[in-house]
């Protein structure tokens, strides 16, 4: 369970991408845009939204594997910002991907993968060493000394995306940003590898930034959840807290769309359906970016953006109306 | 007379490594107006049973055993002609990835309005009318725009539409539904599927809708079957399913994902790895992962047993006495759910 240190303190981060729009012309697309937030040390931040909206992007700049824009990423009390901080932050944050058929090399062997980032960073001084680590890390994520000679192409879904957690364990990490880890696995593996994700919590005391569009595999693993749209991130509270009373417009459809694997809520269930689709990064709305599928939106919502303020304890909104509306 | 009756249907592709039997054995009913959810694991054979019913298989596979009955008239077997027909007037399918339907060289009004032209007697100006009608009853804002613009130009939930607008524009009986908003956002999804509810009353045609997702056959579906290996574990109505499963496998899915029921605790995952078809196991394909398999899990593969009015399954358990008495009278269900 979560500490009350903060780990990793994220300020006005902000990751644009140049467009070429031909002609010479160019325009910033705006894949995340002043986004703050913190996570305490032990915890489980889940991030949401919908596909485009910035939650890989905003992995990434965290871990600085595209250099922020603009804003502060500060771990552990320091700021991110030198070669050395970020030398020292990669050997203690690192991340795993969604795609279990693609992250990992087919022609290395399962302990050849595993072992990599420890020969990147020399993190032992004997083979003896590096194969003893290697079984360790196999055996955290439920693989035996049988699967390490073998190649990653010869696994299953689930069992590739251990792999990849047993060579994202292999720096000794504090930290995990886990983008989408179980989004393609079918369900029954699915529950196997969060699982997992529970335990090596438990047993290494790991934080996570949990990323996934599952509502329900979110919900089940996260202690907090932020909601993001259009590179924004629009609410930020307790799990069951947002789950209960989500305060956002955006978040209250989204959630509302969940289909409920139980036929009695399911048809219980008011959905606020969303008309329209999510607009281009590109061409975001002025003010708030929900407001062209808002119901509530007035026109003080195409002026301004509305800043993300805490409306209650530990429960933060970005919108003009929240209070009228809830 | 039911509308669509599928009997013992058995696909097989038959490859380098041997014969996969991807659909091994399956039997439903479908009636007018009803909407059947096929749930179950990749690979076990959902897309194959709808590929199976359309006839529209792979070059590897071939329909080895089986019937598959429309309105009572048989398909398997039948002339070109008649498949034909059956496609597109009487039972329509879209698919995953709209992309794999829709050509990205042609207008979608186009597309929309040969579909209507090759099914039915309508002319030219007739046809554009009804592509019209069909992109309004879709939701598609500004339709006359959206027929001159090609398929790339419309986002995933936009082109899901279309695809619905053209799989309907001939007023099928029955629409099946491969997986149709796996690919989307959620907000994008609870679109789709209202707009299929709703078309789904609106037209009274029977939805098969595929999908591994059990939160989507909870809210679409009647009836539920649920697939693994190729064949049918258990079958019945929606509330059945969900509240009184009779297969393991049932109940080792509800309790690995999670719900309000286990909410806070910890997911029970299905044990083992996903089924291998071309190392069948003799007895209940299950049993390599089944908590409960016993020894006759092992040799004899479970017939269909009815439990009750409203559900058949396919697991020893529910004979367990039988079982253990060392005699088992197995009746075989004399109707479908
Ligand atoms: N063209 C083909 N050649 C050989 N085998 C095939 C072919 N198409 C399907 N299969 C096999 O048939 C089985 C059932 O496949 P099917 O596509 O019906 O699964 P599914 O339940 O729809 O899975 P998913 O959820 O991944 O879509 C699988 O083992 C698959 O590998
Ligand atoms: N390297 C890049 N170059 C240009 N645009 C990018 C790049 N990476 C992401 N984007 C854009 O930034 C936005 C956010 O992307 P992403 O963070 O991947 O979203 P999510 O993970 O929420 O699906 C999208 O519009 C995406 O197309
Ligand atoms: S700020 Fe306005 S448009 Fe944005 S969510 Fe609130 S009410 Fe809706
Ligand atoms: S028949 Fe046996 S092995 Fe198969 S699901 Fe039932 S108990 Fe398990
Ligand atoms: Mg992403
Ligand atoms: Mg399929």
């Amino acid at each position: 369970m979560s500490e009350n240190k903060t780990l990793l303190e994220v300020r006005n981060l902000k990751q644009y991408f140049d467009i070429n729009m031909g002609f010479f012309r160019s325009k910033p697309l705006k894949a995340v845009d002043d986004v703050s937030f913190s996570i305490r040390k032990g915890e489980t931040l889940g991030l949401v939204g919908e596909s485009g909206c910035g939650k890989t992007t905003v992995g990434r700049s965290i871990l600085h594997l595209y250099k922020p824009t603009g804003g502060h990423v500060i771990y552990d009390g320091q700021e991110i910002s030198s070669k050395e901080s970020l030398r020292e932050f990669r050997r203690k944050a690192t991340m795993v991907f969604q795609d279990p058929y693609s992250s990992l090399n087919p022609r290395m062997t399962v302990s050849d993968i595993v072992a990599e980032p420890l020969d990147v960073h020399k993190l032992y001084k004997t083979r003896k060493e590096r194969e003893d680590r290697v079984l360790e890390l196999m055996g955290y994520v439920g693989l035996n000394s049988e699967h390490a000679s073998r190649y990653a192409h010869e696994f299953s879904g689930g069992q590739r995306q251990r792999i990849g957690i047993a060579r994202a364990l292999a720096v000794n990490p504090e930290f995990i940003v886990c983008d989408e880890p179980v989004s393609a696995l079918d369900v029954s593996i699915q529950a196997q590898v969060i699982n997992m994700f529970d335990d090596l919590q438990d047993k290494l005391g790991l934080t996570y930034l949990f990323i996934a569009h599952d509502l329900l595999v979110v919900r089940h693993i996260s202690d907090r959840i932020a909601v993001m749209y259009l590179g924004k991130m629009v609410e930020l509270a307790d799990a069951e807290e947002i789950y209960k009373h989500p305060l956002h417009p955006y978040s209250q459809s989204l959630l509302s769309a969940v289909p409920m694997p139980d036929p009695k809520t399911a048809r219980a269930n008011k959905r606020i359906v969303l008309t329209g689709d999510i607009p281009s990064p590109l061409n975001a709305p002025s003010g708030c970016p929900f407001r062209t599928r808002c119901r509530y939106a007035r026109r003080e919502c195409a002026e301004s953006m509305p800043s993300f303020e805490q409306v209650a304890a530990g429960h933060y909104v970005a919108c003009h109306r929240v209070k009228e509306i809830n | 007379m039911a509308l669509l009756e599928v009997k013992d249907l058995r696909t097989s592709f038959f490859t380098d490594a041997g014969e996969v039997k991807a659909v091994d054995g399956i039997s439903f009913n479908l009636d007018h107006g009803k909407v059947l959810g096929i749930v179950g694991e990749s690979g076990s054979g959902k897309s194959v049973t709808a590929y199976s019913i359309m006839q529209i298989l792979a070059p590897t596979g071939r329909i080895v055993g089986g019937s598959v009955k429309l309105e009572g008239q048989e398909l398997v077997g039948a002339d070109e002609s008649t498949l034909r027909h059956m496609r597109g007037n009487k039972i329509s399918i879209i698919f995953q990835d709209p992309m794999t339907s829709l050509n990205p060289t042609y207008t979608v009004g186009h597309q929309l309005m040969e579909a209507i032209m090759l099914h039915t007697k309508r002319n030219r100006r007739q046809a554009r009318e009804r592509a019209l009608e069909m992109l309004r009853l879709v939701n598609v804002n500004d339709p006359e725009k959206r027929m001159k613009q090609y398929p790339y130009e419309h986002s995933g939930g936009m082109r899901q539409r279309i695809m619905i607008a053209m799989a309907l524009a001939c007023e099928p009986d029955i629409l099946i539904a491969d997986e149709p908003t796996t690919a989307l956002d959620v907000t994008i999804q609870a679109q789709i599927l209202e707009l299929m509810q709703d078309l789904q009353k609106k037209l009274g045609m029977a939805i098969i809708m595929i999908t591994h997702d059990l939160g989507v056959v909870a809210q679409m579906c009647d009836e539920i079957i649920v697939m693994y290996a190729g064949g049918i574990c258990e079958r019945g109505t929606a509330d059945a399913i969900f509240y009184h499963p009779h297969h393991e496998y049932t109940k080792g899915l509800l309790r690995s994902i999670p719900r309000d029921e286990n909410n806070g605790q910890r997911l029970q995952p299905i044990t083992g790895t996903p089924i291998d078809l071309l190392n069948m196991p003799k007895g209940c394909p299950f049993a390599p992962r089944c908590d409960h398999a016993m020894k006759i899990c092992l040799t004899e593969r479970p017939e269909e047993m009815r439990m009750n009015d409203e559900q058949i399954s396919r697991c020893w358990m529910n004979v367990k006495d039988g079982i253990d008495a060392g005699n088992i009278t197995v009746e075989r269900s004399a109707s479908h759910v």
